[in-house]
This record gives structure tokens, C-alpha cells and sequence, in this order.
């Protein structure tokens, strides 16, 4: 216990203070700092319920849409902060890495936290949101922390492998660019899944993502939403995701852990 | 029982040029298919089966040119670069200073500096508010502490990190010479640190080229000289022999193969220098190969390390050079008084043309000068000093 301790006193240290100086410098100038964490997905919000409640007649079928679409958006998000906030910042903290020697991870973990703290922002703005539009709470819903992990997982995982990978392959950061939109439609955020045939939905809800944005929606918002269990009942594929969540993590810390090594002399 | 510090061992280390190394995809692509003869050509070895030990409570200097690779070996055992081969081992906590203020970011108070350097130096935050306070007036910063860094002056922001810096508690402190960079206030500051350390029995690694902090404060030197270590040896033996290295043949040949560029329109044929106590005389023989050119004729003076520390030209000091005339030959005596420290330093003559911009002949290290003064400072300058107690 205290050699664990003792090894990562230093990495906690340096994860608290740079987190600190992240938050910062984040809002640094900004008149309403904080405040936009809150404003986003209300803005958010305010667009999905006129586009999707005036104009456009999908999602008639699933009862409270525009927040199920809020959560969809705000899960999406952090997803999207995480992964794309990641490609490039060990290339921009080489300064730092030319000149001491200090775990690497540290500075993806301190550039993820705010994205956690941001979702926490956004989770009480869909909890408002919930309360207004008379969504009653279950008690499936305490499964959310769960999904939350997994996603978050996910997403560092593939935030781990890219950072490392653009320190090499500066390419990475236009490929990626494109698969996140390729990804943004093949997830059902805009869409209700039911609107696409049930084999489709098998192959969409594969993706992790998805996967957790549908469960999310199932446990918090209403049990009209497709999960992977009510799409494949009760066969094996339900645990494709998972694995895949599994096999990210593994791949990336090998491939991170090895490359990190180097990051001195490459970035 | 093992009384090393810090024990190199068998250490080579090499660097591939980005060229060789596929930075995108689709180079990385191409590159399987091509041949790879031309690859070896591309790595460059930064140092070569390099081994020696430090011993707990030494103070133990790394000298070598620039280039030799000794910023290399440190960062190495800094933990910041791995080698290639061969192992390095630390005894106890480590804490590098490449730089000073490292993480500084000039966006933020200095108060939050102080923490975040801090943790980079593995500070928790109450061990730094412990000791806010001694940071701050060491620095002499008290009424700036809420200022962002980019309103500091450099020389306040170098106060501030060196006050950090002084503070890190470690088994072995890695020290590269850009720490003793500053005025002369901060130069002493960072002696008088090297002295306590040298008092308290520190291990302490110490890179330079500064031969004369060398040799005053440490206890042994590892000489390392085109990547390879040539001898760890007492600071006096070392010092002799880096001197006698710099001077030797590789020198000489360096300049025939000297870079040297220009279109050649006028040449610098003949460099030669005089020193005496008193005076440095340096003479340039110019020689004119094409009719009507305006020039400037400068010269530059760097020191062993190649750092500029004087120079001057026809037009800084207002002297016409008459338009040349194709085959004629001028020599310019350039005088200046002898104020340097003792040492060798490399003499840069040059010929541009009026403009400004074209250069007709650059020639960097044509000549050696030899500063003789019969004792060392470390200092740039040794003006001769006279100094007078009197009763008050």
C-alpha cells in the first residue's frame, strides 16, 4: 500500500496541478467562463426541440425526443472531447517532454478530466430538462454511472492510441477528422433507431458508442429506445461492444506505453 | 553496498534524421517498397558505448563541445531520451535541470507558476505553501507574485524559476550549463548554489563547456568528443587535455574544411592575428575579383563554445571602403583592446557587398585567436581589474 503509494504520489501531484492550470487557462478572458459549460447544451437543447418538435416529423414515436436527443448530443460530445481533444496534445506538450522526465499518461488523464467535468455540467442541464418535460426516473437509471465508465473507457482508449500515433503519423488527425463523421451518422444521435431496418440497427448498435448512447437513453429517458439486448435478445453479439471497449484498451495501453518511450526524441 | 550515484553503462545512442522516418502515412507506405540501402546514411550516433560511474556526494562535470554529444548523455540520464544500447542506473530521486522554470507558462500569476513548476519538481501543494514565502523573497518578487508571467522582465522570470530550482530535494541533481546564463547578479547566485552544494555533499552532474567552472567545482570530468567518451579523469588533467584537443590537428582540419560560402566576387585570402597584454590585432587580407563592388568587411569573434561575444564591420565604424578594382589587394587591420578572458577564440571574417544581404565571402572559423592572461575567470570579459580597500 505505501509503495503504491509512493509511486504515484508524482503522477497525482502533476495530474491535480495540471488540471488546475487547464481550467485556468480555459476560460481565461471569457466573461462568463464557467457559464458556457451550462449555455452549450442548452443552446443545444433550445435548436433540437424547434427543428425536431416544429419541422421535422421524426422521432413522433418516442416519447420526450428532444431530450432524448439531448443525451444522445451531450454523451456525444464527451466523446468527441476526448478523442479529438486528445490527437494533438502530446505533440503540444513537447516543450515539457524534451525537458523532464514524468509519466506521459498524466497529460492525457489531466486533458480528459475537464471533459468529464463538462458532462457533469451537461448531465444536470438533461437532469433539468427531464424534471421540465415529466420524465419519470426508474430505477434502471442507476446503471447510468456504469455507461458513463464505459464510454469514458472508450474513449480514452482511442484518446491514448491517437495521441501516440500523431506523434509519428501526423496524418492521423485528418483520417480521424473523417471517420468522426462518418461515425456522427452511423450512430443513431439524430435518428431513431427504429426508423432504420432491424438489420441495420444489428450492425449500427456493434459500435460502442452507440451501443452506450442507446443504453443511456433506455435507462434515464424511456424504454422505447432500441438497446443491443432488445435488438439481439440474448445471443453472444450482445457482448461485441464490450469487447471491443476491452481489446481498445489493451492495444492502447501496449502501443502507448511502448511508444511513450520516445516521445522525447519524436515529438 | 554500492556507493554510485549514477552508473552509464556500455551506452551508445542514436538519432534518425525525420527524413528517414516515415512522418506520414503514406511515406510509411512507400517506404516498404523502396530500398533501404540509403537508411544507414541517415542515422546519426549520438554517442557510442559510453560508460562511467558517478560515486554518492560527487560533483561530476560532463564537458565536450558543442555537438560532442554531451546534452544527449544527460538528457539520457535524465530519463528523458532511452538509449539505444547499454544501460543507465540511478541511485535515489533525480531531478534534471535542462532548463530552468520548466512548464512555466506566461498566461498565468506567478503564484500559480510557483505551484505548477513545483509539481513538476514532485512538490505537493502544501509542501510548496510551506514554503511560499522563502520562494518569494529568495526571488525578490514579493509585490509580483499575482502578475501573469508575461509582464515579468526575462531576468525576474529566471529569479523565480532559479528560487524554484534551489528548492528541489533530490539524491542526484542534473545540471546543464544554460543555469548559469543571466547577469552577473544571477551568475554568483547560481555559484554561490553550486558552492552549498559542493558543502552539503550533493551528487551533482554537471554539463559545460566552461572549462573554468569546471575545474572549480568539480571533483571529476567525464571528456566526450565526437560521441565518444575519451577519458574521466581529476578536473586539472581534464581541463589540460580539452585544451590540447580544442588546439589539436582536428581543429585545424575543421577549418580547412570550414564552412565557407560566398559568390566570391571578393575574398578574404589571408586572416592573421597578434595578440599582446594590451591589444588584439587582427588582419584581413581582401581581394577584389570583380570591378566597381561596394563592400562591407566585417569580422565576428566567438568564443570556444561558438558564442558570439564581439565583432564589428566597415560600416558599423564608418570607415569607406573604397569600389574594388578586379585583382588589387587591401589589407584591414582591425585593433581592438584586449579585454577577453583567457581562452580560444575563433575569428569570422566576412565580405558582403553593400546591400547588405549578398555575401561574397563568408568565412566562419578561418582562425584561432589565443588569449593568454594567465588565469581564468568565469566571465567573458577580463578587462584587468584594479581594486583599492581603503579605511571608511
Amino acid at each position: 500500500m505505501q509503495k503504491i503509494r509512493q509511486r504515484f504520489r508524482y503522477p497525482l501531484i502533476l495530474l491535480r496541478q495540471l488540471v488546475k492550470t487547464d481550467f485556468k487557462l480555459r476560460y481565461q478572458g471569457s466573461v462568463l467562463g464557467y457559464v458556457w459549460s451550462l449555455l452549450r447544451p442548452l443552446a443545444i437543447f433550445v435548436i433540437l426541440y424547434v427543428v425536431f418538435t416544429k419541422f421535422l416529423e421524426i422521432g413522433k414515436d418516442i416519447p420526450h425526443y428532444p431530450v432524448y436527443l439531448l443525451l444522445g448530443i451531450v454523451f456525444w460530445n464527451f466523446f468527441i472531447e476526448i478523442t479529438t481533444g486528445n490527437v494533438s496534445v502530446i505533440v503540444s506538450s513537447s516543450d515539457l517532454i524534451r525537458k523532464i522526465n514524468f509519466p506521459k499518461y498524466v497529460i492525457i488523464f489531466a486533458n480528459s478530466v475537464s471533459a468529464l467535468i463538462n458532462l457533469a455540467f451537461n448531465l444536470v442541464v438533461v437532469a433539468f430538462f427531464m424534471y421540465i418535460n415529466d420524465v419519470q426516473l426508474r430505477s434502471e437509471a442507476l446503471l447510468l454511472p456504469i455507461l458513463i465508465l464505459e464510454l469514458f473507457a472508450f474513449a480514452l482508449a482511442l484518446g491514448f492510441f491517437l495521441s501516440a500515433a500523431f506523434v509519428r503519423f501526423r496524418d492521423i488527425t485528418y483520417i480521424w477528422d473523417v471517420i468522426v463523421q462518418g461515425a456522427f451518422y452511423a450512430t443513431p444521435l439524430l435518428y431513431p433507431l427504429s426508423m432504420v431496418p432491424v438489420s441495420a440497427a444489428k450492425i449500427i448498435l456493434l459500435n460502442p458508442v452507440a451501443q452506450i448512447v442507446q443504453d443511456a437513453r433506455y435507462v434515464l429517458i424511456t424504454d422505447q429506445s432500441q438497446t443491443i439486448s432488445s435488438v439481439y435478445q440474448n445471443g453472444r453479439m450482445r457482448l461485441v461492444p464490450i469487447a471491443i471497449v476491452t481489446v481498445s484498451i489493451l492495444v492502447a495501453t501496449i502501443y502507448f506505453r511502448s511508444r511513450s518511450r520516445f516521445f522525447a526524441e519524436e515529438v | 553496498m554500492n556507493d554510485n550515484a549514477v552508473s552509464v553503462s556500455r551506452v551508445s545512442k542514436n538519432f534518425h534524421y525525420t527524413s528517414a522516418r516515415a512522418s506520414t502515412l503514406k511515406s510509411l507506405v512507400t517506404g516498404i517498397f523502396r530500398s533501404d540501402s540509403s537508411k544507414s546514411s541517415d542515422i546519426q550516433h549520438a554517442l557510442r558505448d559510453v560508460s562511467f560511474d558517478v560515486k554518492k556526494g560527487e560533483f561530476f562535470g560532463i564537458v565536450g563541445r558543442n555537438g560532442s554529444g554531451k546534452s544527449t548523455l544527460l538528457k539520457m540520464i535524465a530519463g528523458i531520451y532511452q538509449p539505444n544500447s547499454g544501460h543507465i542506473r540511478v541511485e535515489g530521486k533525480l531531478v534534471p535541470f535542462i532548463e530552468l522554470g520548466v512548464g512555466f507558462n506566461p498566461e498565468l500569476t506567478g503564484r500559480e507558476n510557483v505551484y505548477l513548476n513545483g509539481a513538476l519538481l514532485g512538490f505537493s501543494r502544501p509542501e510548496i505553501e510551506a514554503q511560499y514565502q522563502e520562494i518569494v523573497e529568495f526571488a525578490e518578487l514579493d509585490k509580483f507574485m499575482d502578475q501573469q508571467l508575461k509582464n515579468y522582465s526575462s531576468g525576474m522570470q529566471v529569479r523565480l524559476a532559479f528560487s524554484m530550482a534551489v528548492r528541489a530535494k533530490a539524491d542526484v541533481l542534473l545540471i546543464d550549463e544554460v543555469l548559469a546564463v543571466g547577469d552577473a547578479d544571477f551568475q554568483r547566485k547560481c555559484y554561490e548554489y553550486f558552492k552549498r552544494l559542493k558543502k552539503d555533499k550533493k551528487t551533482v552532474v554537471f554539463v559545460s563547456h566552461d572549462m573554468s567552472a569546471v575545474q572549480e567545482y568539480c571533483d571529476r570530468v567525464a571528456l566526450i568528443e565526437k560521441s565518444k567518451l575519451v577519458t574521466v579523469d581529476s578536473a586539472e588533467k581534464v581541463a589540460q587535455l580539452y585544451r590540447q584537443l580544442f588546439n589539436s590537428e582536428e581543429l585545424t582540419k575543421e577549418i580547412i574544411e570550414g564552412k565557407r560560402w560566398g559568390d566570391e566576387s571578393v575574398i578574404t585570402t589571408e586572416i592573421k592575428t597578434e595578440v599582446t597584454a594590451k591589444e588584439i590585432i587582427i588582419r584581413q587580407t581582401v581581394q577584389a575579383q570583380a570591378d566597381g563592388l561596394d563592400t562591407i568587411i566585417g569580422i565576428r569573434i566567438k568564443d570556444s563554445s561558438g558564442k558570439e561575444v564581439a565583432g564589428t564591420n566597415t560600416k558599423i565604424e564608418q570607415v569607406r571602403v573604397t569600389p574594388t578594382i578586379k585583382g588589387t589587394t587591401h589589407t584591414v587591420t582591425w585593433r581592438m583592446s584586449n579585454v577577453l578572458s583567457e581562452g580560444d577564440y575563433i575569428v569570422d571574417p566576412s565580405v558582403l557587398l553593400a546591400d547588405g544581404i549578398t555575401v561574397a565571402d563568408w568565412w566562419n572559423e578561418a582562425t584561432i585567436l589565443k588569449v593568454r592572461k594567465g588565469r581564468h575567470l568565469p566571465y567573458p570579459v577580463d578587462p584587468g581589474f584594479s581594486v583599492k580597500i581603503a579605511k571608511a
